[in-house]
């Protein structure tokens, strides 16, 4: 074994309910709670999803328990458009920032960059500590906005002024809905800088002796790319809601003209641009997609280097394809605005630069079929989950091949085409890298094994809906479906789409009822799972060399020294098919 | 190894749904429309065989290299193949998006005839307006205050100027056919968007701001507008049509509503 | 990148110091993730800035709204008061290094009375614009002055917890070797808001 290296610890193991479960600085329970966290949102939000899904087809359904749920939403059990909208509104901020950016991000890096990396903790655990419980409460004040009087906002997780500056002249919802939609994300963003600071100097400056940069998992490469993203997009959304804000209650103008008459009042203000928060929200917007996906693209690669038993095809491209991504992200945001009213050279050039951006995601699919060739395939259900991902990855990128380019954006624009597209990619696909993620790691987070058998069915029957659900949104958005519509009663050429409504419509409610089989598994596991062992998967990095689950200081006091790269499967003389990074010598084959 | 199967499966339809276009575009009525359909297809054909060959692959190697026993080759990757495909993506994409501005320069860098028929295009939750100047050629002046959506008159026209006198205000955008049209497009409240499937054509109409917008539509029948930005709880039922005339009717209908515009002016 | 040698893969390569790219200048981990914090803390504030200055050049080329603000007099004032501050700090930090602990007190507290000084400049500065009718919705410029200005003071007044916290340990003879990062990181942010505040001042003075 290698020689010790004595560390003291960076806080004592603590004791009491309170500071050892709710007020943990310990990374490994605030990752934790994250995580569950971001599992309670994502049925929330999925719920919410199923409620519009049936409205779509059945807007004019009697269903008596909405009227108990949204008594002036759904008057008399029948949902109207504006709970529609509310319902929308909140499906996507919920799914957005509490459940693509917290899962995968806050989530699991909490848990594992530290253990990865060969660190006691995260660098700041206090302001770990701090950061959970702001987003804890972004979240409470976010779902606040359902119980408050006009419920909740309905103008979208974009929330483009006037729509959301005006107040409730503009809509139910408008009022106190929409004040606190903004102070939750601006919660969110305050919670999301201090993880970000935490993440970047963690990454920095806690590497253990030997890990190189060069040596890192890309699950860690790409948690330090995302709070790069982070730190330099947050910023931009909390000034955009600070002056959103402003613009609601202090009567600012910002970004609401002169001349605006909403519901036959004339309003005061004058002189701002609606158009200016589409720019800064969009060049938080777009990056933030990216901290949705990275994550997923990073525990994507390592899932298939480990049950590939090869090592990763073009390590290096993939840290370069990933900073470039990273990079490029920032300067892409007007591709979601070549409608708006922007200048149409601006909207050319960014749509330049949006085409560049798919080479490193090109590079990265590339790469991923090149790690899978001339492999050895263990079907394990993180397996399945990240081949899941790889075809999802695909099929959502290449619309956006489409999407890119402003001519054929001026039709597609706000279609279901979008819809299907993002949902295809930093939905479905990011989804698919959080359960990877959940069935690869639940064995070192919760000590036990979760069941395969059931693993495979909920892969299964999951694969199959998301691609039911989400293929015919690219049809109906051929044929010009607007997104956003709360039903399809009013025009003619949507009256002829709704067979393909119908059909999707059952199969979200296929693919909902299918994830109770995953909570099942989950919470099941959780208390009778196998007992797991200290490296189930026989894979090579640190967080595998420690007990499932790790004691309060990760590594027994006894920080590991690192010898070699995070991918080494399938060493040719090596006695068997992985090497650990911490190992300092391999043993040879014996046989020879 | 069901996994490829479902994959390929996933792969076949999809790529025989388009290629049989069961859900497809409304068939184009203007040059524009064809040229973007073209491009469409154009990009579709390209991406349809990457995806399709990307999905082939995953299906293949899924397949193939599932544990036999035998084990896997040791390879770091192949910086020869590396270059290869960041090359190849980097000028498919590229070489799209450069393809494309010209049918994008067409409707926004090309500047419509003087002699086009000019028409506002104002958006309010949750109805259009449309706005002709008239025989004289001129918008007369208008006023937030005057605005009086029961009385007909979304856009708040000053009765007192004498141009103004003269615009005809409708619900349903009429055009004559074979004929430019600009419209310059407007809102009063929140942002709206303005978008014909047959025209191949969509613009945001944003308060505090006049965005022009030309199209010449050949094919006379009438078209569904439907609002394509989201303007608040009617935003599903902000519909209004774009009615393509002949020349003749059309000019039958203006001077019926100019004729219908006096009678009301008579004291 | 693709041919790597699978014996030397076997035999690993023993680890040498970790990459940190120092050479170990920066000290030990926990002292160097406070300097990589504070300098990461410090690059979200000028992205936060950064996005509102964008907003306000956006805005003012927007319309023929925008009125010329005339900054309160006492502003330069303050700006004095404020880098007194910062100097005061700087003189703390070179008596501490030399060991004379006393001096360090003395002056550490004189850098945290000014900054406090320089809150109360600031307010000063609000209620003069209120008693000559600019307020927050007067004028765009007048937002955005406010905006700014009040931004500013909330991360100053951030960075004035942190010297109060070091002022109260240094008095109480508890400023271990431990702390020391907290004085430099301290400073480090202290000095920081100085130089967002001169740049405010700048925009305004030939921007706003």
């Amino acid at each position: 074994m290698s020689s010790p290296v004595v560390h003291h610890a960076v806080h004592a193991a603590p004791r009491g309910f309170l500071r050892k479960y709710i007020f943990s600085t310990d990374h490994k329970v605030i990752g934790k709670q994250y995580y569950l966290l971001a599992l309670f949102s994502v049925f929330v939000g999925m719920l919410l999803s199923v409620l519009m899904r049936f409205h779509m087809i059945y807007p004019d359904a009697k269903v008596s328990w909405f009227e108990k749920l949204w008594p002036t939403g759904a008057a008399g059990g029948i949902m109207t458009p504006e709970l529609y909208l509310s319902l929308m509104t909140m499906h996507g901020t919920i799914m957005v920032f509490f459940v693509l950016t917290t899962a995968p991000q806050s989530g699991f890096g909490n848990y594992f960059l530290p253990l990865q990396i060969g660190a006691e903790d995260m660098a700041f655990p206090v302001i770990n500590m701090l950061s959970f419980w702001t987003t804890f409460a972004a979240l409470v004040v976010l779902l606040a906005a359902f119980f408050v009087p006009g419920g909740a906002p309905l103008s979208g997780w974009t929330a483009y002024p006037p729509l959301s500056a005006v107040g409730e002249i503009a809509g139910p919802g408008q009022g106190t809905g929409q004040t606190l939609w903004i102070l939750s994300i601006a919660l969110f963003c305050g919670a999301s800088l201090m993880g970000a600071i935490n993440f970047i100097a963690t990454t920095i400056d806690l590497r253990a002796k030997g890990m190189t940069l060069m040596r890192m998992p890309l699950t860690c490469w790409a948690w330090f790319v995302t709070a790069i993203l982070s730190l330099l997009g947050f910023a931009v959304l909390l000034a955009a809601g600070i002056l959103l804000l402003l613009d609601r209650v202090a009567g600012t103008s910002f970004f609401l003209p002169a001349g605006l008459v909403v519901n036959d009042q004339i309003l005061n203000h004058k002189g701002g641009s609606p158009l200016l928060w589409q720019h800064l929200f969009w060049f938080f917007g777009h990056p933030e997609v990216y901290i949705a996906i990275l994550p997923g693209m990073g525990l994507t690669s390592t899932v298939l280097s480990v049950f590939a038993r090869k090592p990763i095809f073009g390590y290096r491209a993939m840290v370069y394809a990933i900073l470039a991504i990273g990079f490029l992200g920032f300067l892409v945001w007007g591709h979601h605005m070549f409608v708006s009213g922007m200048n149409p050279y601006t909207g050319i050039a960014f749509s330049v630069l949006t085409m560049t951006i798919g080479v490193p995601s090109a590079i990265k699919t590339f790469n991923w079929i090149g790690t899978l060739w001339g492999s050895r395939i263990r079907f394990t259900t993180p397996m399945l989950f990240a081949l899941g991902f790889v075809s999802l990855f695909v099929t959502g990128g290449i619309s956006g091949i489409f999407l890119g380019q402003p001519a054929l954006d001026l039709y597609l624009h706000d279609t279901y085409f979008v819809v299907g597209h993002f949902h295809m990619i930093m939905g479905v696909a990011a989804i698919f890298g959080i359960f990877a993620g959940t069935y690869y790691w639940f064995p070192k987070m919760y000590g036990r094994m979760m069941n395969e058998t059931l693993g495979k069915i909920h892969f299964y029957l999951t694969f199959i809906g998301v691609y039911a659900i989400f293929t015919p949104m690219h049809f109906v958005g051929v044929a010009g479906n607007p997104r956003r519509y709360a039903d399809f009663k009013e025009f003619e050429f949507l009256g002829q789409l709704m067979p393909l409504h119908t059909f999707m419509t059952h199969a979200a409610f296929f693919t909902a009822a299918v994830q109770l089989i995953f909570l099942f598994n989950f919470f099941w596991s959780m208390k009778k799972g196998a007992r797991a062992p200290v490296n189930p998967w026989e894979a090579t990095t640190l967080e595998w060399t420690v007990p499932s689950p790790p004691p309060h200081d990760n590594f027994g006091g006894r920080l590991p020294e690192v010898y070699r790269g995070a991918y080494e499967y399938s060493v040719p003389g090596a006695d068997k098919d992985y090497l650990m990074q911490n190992e300092p010598v391999a043993a040879a084959k014996t046989q020879e | 190894m069901p996994l490829a199967f479902i994959v390929w499966a996933f792969a076949v339809v999809i790529v025989y749904v388009f290629l049989a276009r069961l859900w497809w575009f409304p068939p184009p009525i203007n040059q524009h429309g064809i040229t973007y359909d073209q491009h469409f297809l154009s990009t579709l054909l390209v991406t349809g065989v990457i995806f399709f060959l990307a999905q082939l692959a995953l299906g293949y190697v899924i397949i193939r290299y599932r544990d036999r026993g035998k084990p896997a080759v040791y390879s770091h990757g192949n910086n020869k193949l590396e270059a290869l495909w960041t090359s190849a993506a980097a000028i498919l994409f590229i070489g799209a998006v450069l393809a494309s501005t010209r049918v994008f320069a067409g409707v926004h860098l090309a500047r419509p005839p003087e002699n086009a028929l000019r028409v506002e295009v104002l958006g309010k939750q949750f109805a259009w307006s449309f706005r002709y100047p008239g025989p004289d050629g001129k918008f007369g002046r208008t006023d937030i205050k005057l605005i009086n959506d029961a009385a007909g008159n979304p856009f708040g026209l000053d009765d007192t100027d004498p141009a103004a006198r003269d615009d005809i205000v409708t619900s349903s955008l009429r055009v004559p056919a074979g004929t430019p049209v600009r419209l310059t497009l407007k809102s009063r409240d929140v942002i709206h968007n303005f978008f014909v499937r047959e025209l191949r054509l969509k613009q945001d109409l944003v308060p505090g701001m006049e965005i022009p917008l030309h199209f010449q539509a050949d094919k006379t029948g009438v078209y569904e507008i439907p609002c394509s930005e989201l303007c608040g709880l009617g935003h599903h039922q902000m519909r209004s049509t774009l009615e393509v005339l002949t020349p003749e009717e059309f000019r039958k209908w203006e001077q019926a509503q100019l004729e219908q515009l006096r009678q009301l002016q008579q004291p | 990148m693709a041919r790597v040698s699978p014996s030397d893969v076997l035999r690993g390569t023993p680890p040498a110091t970790p990459d940190y790219g120092d050479g170990g200048r920066r000290g030990g981990p926990a002292r160097r993730a406070g300097i990589t914090g504070i300098v990461l803390a410090c690059a979200a504030i000028v992205m936060l800035f950064a996005a509102l200055t964008s907003a306000m050049i956006v805005r003012r080329g927007l319309g023929g709204d925008w009125q010329t603000l005339t900054l309160p007099g006492i502003l330069w004032v303050n700006t004095g008061v404020l880098l007194a501050s910062s100097f005061a700090l700087e003189r703390a930090r070179r008596a501490l290094r030399q060991g004379r602990r006393e001096a360090f007190n003395h002056l550490w507290l004189a850098g945290t009375v000014l900054g406090f000084l320089f809150l109360a400049g600031q307010y000063a500065a609000w209620r003069q614009l209120v008693a000559a009718g600019v307020y927050l919705a007067t004028n765009p410029s007048s937002s955005f002055f406010y905006l700014f200005t009040v931004a500013h003071a909330l991360h100053l007044a951030g960075g004035l917890l942190a010297l109060i916290f070091i002022t109260v340990c240094a008095w109480r003879l508890r400023l271990g070797p431990g702390r020391r990062t907290a004085v430099d990181v301290s400073a480090f942010y202290w000095h920081f808001m100085d130089g967002l505040w001169i740049y405010l001042l700048l925009l305004f003075r030939f921007w706003g």
